[in-house]
């Protein structure tokens, strides 16, 4: 007994009562909670995007320095992102911890690119020539679309980054050598959060981007 | 504690550790460092419970300021700027720094008990909620020391008075600190409640079924859930306002296409929800203390738990009465109309089985059941004052007058408070291990509830012929006078009955001459009365197999097959989690986080533009990010400990 003690104790899962493990109900939790600040960031936009269409009585055209493509590409860069996240639960949950690297490492990098895509169109909106998307005006007047959409997808960005800064953080105990089937449900409790945060981006592709052309 | 009897297996659980820039405390650590480090939940129950009756003492301060200014007509004990501080700090203290962290104390405290759990699911995490409460509180009374001083905002902060165009005084600070305490404080409740949430779900003793919940572990998870699902409206609209006054955006500036509309939505989407986050707690307790002092079984125990649901449910579709002459349209204030007073029905659900648990029963009248009783009535009052402003033309007349104050100090003191002291009265010997003043706490008692009348109910009178809310003084010739001053005079009443009340509650575990509690003082009826007061560090030597829903009472009276069982004890002991720093060292990161964004700004004094400073922020965010990595690394770790057979 007292031999064993000498090492610090190793932590078994613990039985709980409904047998999803704690730290699973904890991320379905907080996702509820998460689509809580995104179901208020969302209708904000949604509010405002009509009520404030014109800028100094011209009709604004949001379209003209929209970039579907580059959004539409980037949508499906973090879509595709997803794909290797599944793919890194799976594979930790068999153990193939070269597979489990590698998918992580894919995710990362699709992530990464989404961000700077972001990056790119931020800084591309607020310096275009003429047609200037700042926080607080549309082509040098006052206007709330640029509040509504920067501080939206800014969140989202944000949500984003965290992801990718806690899949660099799994890559990088991948190398420590204690990686193990054991880290398997806490690699799936990440995976919630990044197949979210990609859901949250299918609802704000179409309601912010698509459907300027639209309606 | 009977330290002997406890065989350490591992008495020095840092040599694993030592290496660690913060070394590990151990299982033995005393003192400071202990409370410091604490993951217990009892401890951190206390320090919630603590550091919330002092916030209530200096919330008690605004308000007789308040009531002060308002003895006479036109008086000048507060000038016109300071009289809207007053009532916007003691509105803001009294919801985030008292109410909710009572409830908090309790939740923690009590809900891990009535399961049979050791702890919390998340110990750590459940500290640094604990130090980012107390962060907030700093955050938001350092407000008085810098420019502008307090914000003068209204607890609700309504657009445009947040428009740094409209501060009164140039640069005024107030709204800032206000919006960042309440962010962190906000991530306090959200942290808790995740992690209460997880606690009830899944760290029940086997044969704790939902159904056989105690109606406070019920209320708890409810509360958790409104609190999960609520604050976020409020965190994005700060958010949204951070942006207006830090960078510009047009959210809520009206001069620039923004709303104020929509931040009262915003805030009052999260602000009803909150007033039942606030008095749930309440309901809660007062059920557990009702049965006991009653000798009866609760009367309608699916029923009280299932309108509690639905109170929680339907909370967030009556936002909107409190906007009903902002002019929303005939369509939208109807329809909140309507859903306002069904709201009502579950709530009145809840008052008759109370009542019909009394009903028949050999009532005690001792401190709990007489706050439990003032509860009741009290907060029925209130609930018909809240029933007669949800119709629409009624609350024309209403709103914005002394009659909302009266309808919501009602269902605030007279309801929450009440109930959260009768949990005091009903808790505190399981915590201490000493019974209170029996006569000193009927005292309290007294003083509060005529105290409590004497200020409030004239309010409602004086409401109605006009006399209205958030207004610094009043002219002679309305005839406000006698009946303000009978409010004063209650408010000073009250205040000594609440003082009194704290003084004994936090001197209890001190007071020598009080006498011992024993396990079950009041011949109560839920699990944690079947542990020793006060509770061992490890709550349960041996985990309990639940066979009933009142098992405490069952234990002692119910038939044989009704008795609880101990799951064996194992040679391998108690695990208990070890202390921790990084909940500290992550709160004090937040901490310093709001602190630089609170000033990062200043104004170059030549050219007048704006000159940003980020980095005490990102060196408070740094310090929050290594905590947390720190923490990841650390792990849950542990020891063992050796109870006795039944020493709990
Ligand atoms: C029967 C249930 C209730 C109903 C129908 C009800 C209804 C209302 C209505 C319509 C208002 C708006 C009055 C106005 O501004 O003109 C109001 C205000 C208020 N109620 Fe209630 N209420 C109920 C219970 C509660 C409870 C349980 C609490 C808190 C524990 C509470 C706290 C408040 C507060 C704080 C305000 C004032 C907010 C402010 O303007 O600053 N109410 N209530
Ligand atoms: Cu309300």
């Amino acid at each position: 007994m007292s031999e064993a003690s000498a090492h610090a104790i190793d932590h078994h899962e613990p039985v709980t009562s409904t047998g999803i493990p704690n730290k699973k109900v904890l991320m379905w939790a907080f996702l509820g909670s998460d689509c809580m600040f995104f179901g208020t960031l969302i209708s904000t936009h949604l509010i405002y995007r009509k009520i404030s269409a014109t800028v100094g009585g011209n009709f604004l055209d949001i379209r003209d320095i929209f970039d579907i493509e580059l959004t539409s590409f980037s949508t499906f860069i973090l879509l595709a992102s997803s794909l290797f996240m599944a793919l890194a639960v799976s594979a930790i949950h068999k153990g193939n911890l070269n597979s489990t690297r590698w998918m992580l490492f894919g995710t990362i990098v699709f992530g990464a690119i989404f961000l700077a895509c972001q990056v790119y169109e931020f800084t591309h909106f607020v310096h275009a020539p003429g047609n200037e998307l700042t926080l607080s005006s549309y082509r040098g007047e006052p206007h709330v679309f640029g509040s509504t959409f920067y501080v939206l997808t800014g969140t989202h960005g944000t949500h984003v980054a965290i992801g990718v800064f806690w899949l660099i953080g799994w890559l990088i105990y991948s190398f420590t050598g204690k990686m193990s089937t054991a880290d398997a449900m806490d690699i799936e409790c990440c995976g919630l959060y990044w197949h979210f945060v990609d859901i949250v981006w299918i609802l704000i592709f179409p309601v912010v981007y698509l459907m300027e052309y639209a309606f | 504690m009977a330290t002997e009897s406890l065989k350490y297996l591992n008495p020095d659980s840092e040599t694993e550790v030592k290496t660690k820039v913060f070394p590990r405390p151990g299982q033995n650590t005393k003192g400071i460092i202990n409370w410091l480090t604490t993951i217990d939940h009892k401890k951190i129950g206390i320090m919630y419970g603590m550091a919330a009756l002092f916030f209530l003492i200096l919330g008690g301060l605004e308000a007789l300021l308040i009531r002060s200014q308002l003895w006479n007509h036109n008086m000048d004990v507060l000038t016109n700027r300071e009289y809207n501080q007053m009532f916007t700090m003691h509105g803001t203290t009294m919801v985030f720094l008292v109410i909710m962290p009572l409830s908090a104390a309790f939740f923690n405290f009590i809900m891990p008990l009535q399961i049979g759990a050791r702890d919390v699911a998340f110990p750590r995490m459940n500290t640094l909620s604990l130090w980012c409460f107390i962060a907030g509180g700093i955050v938001l009374n350092l407000s008085w020391f810098f420019t502008g001083g307090s914000p003068a905002i209204g607890w609700f902060g309504y657009a445009p008075l947040t428009d740094t165009r409209f501060a009164e005084v140039l640069g005024d600070m107030g709204p800032d600190f206000w919006i960042f305490s309440l962010q962190i404080l906000g991530l306090a409740s959200l942290l808790a409640s995740f992690n209460f949430i997880t606690t009830i779900i899944n760290m029940r003793a086997p044969g704790m079924t939902m159904m056989r919940l105690p109606v406070f572990t019920w209320m708890t998870l409810i509360v958790s859930f409104l609190i999960i699902l609520a604050f976020p409206a409020i965190t994005i609209a700060l958010v949204e306002l951070m942006f207006d006054r830090t960078y510009g955006t047009n959210f809520y500036d009206f001069l620039e296409g923004g709303k104020p509309h929509l931040w009262q939505h915003l805030f009052w989407i999260f602000g009803h929800p909150e007033v039942y986050i606030l008095i749930l707690p309440a309901m809660g307790i007062v059920s557990e203390i009702i049965p006991v002092f009653s000798r009866k079984p609760l009367f309608g125990y699916g029923l009280i738990i299932f309108s509690g649901a639905i109170i929680g449910f339907m909370g967030f579709a009556v936002w909107s009465h409190h906007m009903f002459t902002t002019g929303m349209g005939i369509v939208a204030t109807s329809a909140f109309s309507i859903l306002t007073m069904l709201i009502a029905i579950p709530t009145g659900v809840k008052i008759f089985n109370w009542i019909g648990t009394m009903w028949g029963g050999r009532i005690r009248f001792e401190t709990p059941m007489l706050f439990a009783l003032g509860f009741i009535t009290m907060f029925m009052v209130g609930g018909f004052t809240g029933i007669m402003h949800s119709s629409v033309p009624i609350d024309a007349q209403h709103q914005d007058s002394y009659f909302v104050v009266a309808h919501f100090h009602y269902v605030l003191i007279g309801g929450a408070l009440f109930g959260l002291f009768a949990g005091f009265y009903f808790w505190l010997p399981k915590l201490t291990g000493k019974m209170l003043n029996e006569k000193l706490g009927k005292f309290v008692f007294t003083l509060m509830f005529i105290g409590f009348n004497l200020t409030f109910f004239p309010m409602h009178y004086l409401g109605m012929i006009g006399q209205p809310r958030r207004t610094h003084s009043y002219n002679e010739g309305h005839g406000f006078e006698t009946w303000n001053q009978i409010a004063t005079i209650g408010a000073f009443i009250l205040g000594v009955g609440i003082v009194i009340g704290v003084y004994q509650f936090v001197t209890a575990a001190f007071n020598k001459k009080l006498k011992p509690a024993g396990k079950n003082p009041w011949d109560a009826r839920t699990l944690e009365w079947t542990l020793s007061s006060p509770v061992k560090e490890y709550n349960f030597a041996r985990t309990p197999i639940i066979k009933a829903r009142d098992q405490a009472w069952e234990n002692n009276y119910g038939p044989e097959e009704n008795h609880s069982q101990k799951e064996p004890l194992d040679d391998h002991g108690v695990h208990m989690p070890d202390r921790s720093w990084y909940p500290l060292i992550t709160g004090l990161g937040f901490l310093g986080l709001v602190l630089g964004m609170l000033f990062h700004q200043s104004v170059d004094v030549n050219t007048g533009e704006i000159i940003r400073n980020y980095t005490p922020a990102i060196a408070g965010g740094v310090v929050a990010i290594l905590g947390i990595i720190m923490w990841a690394i650390e792990g849950p770790a542990g020891y063992h400990l050796f109870p006795k057979e039944d020493e709990e």
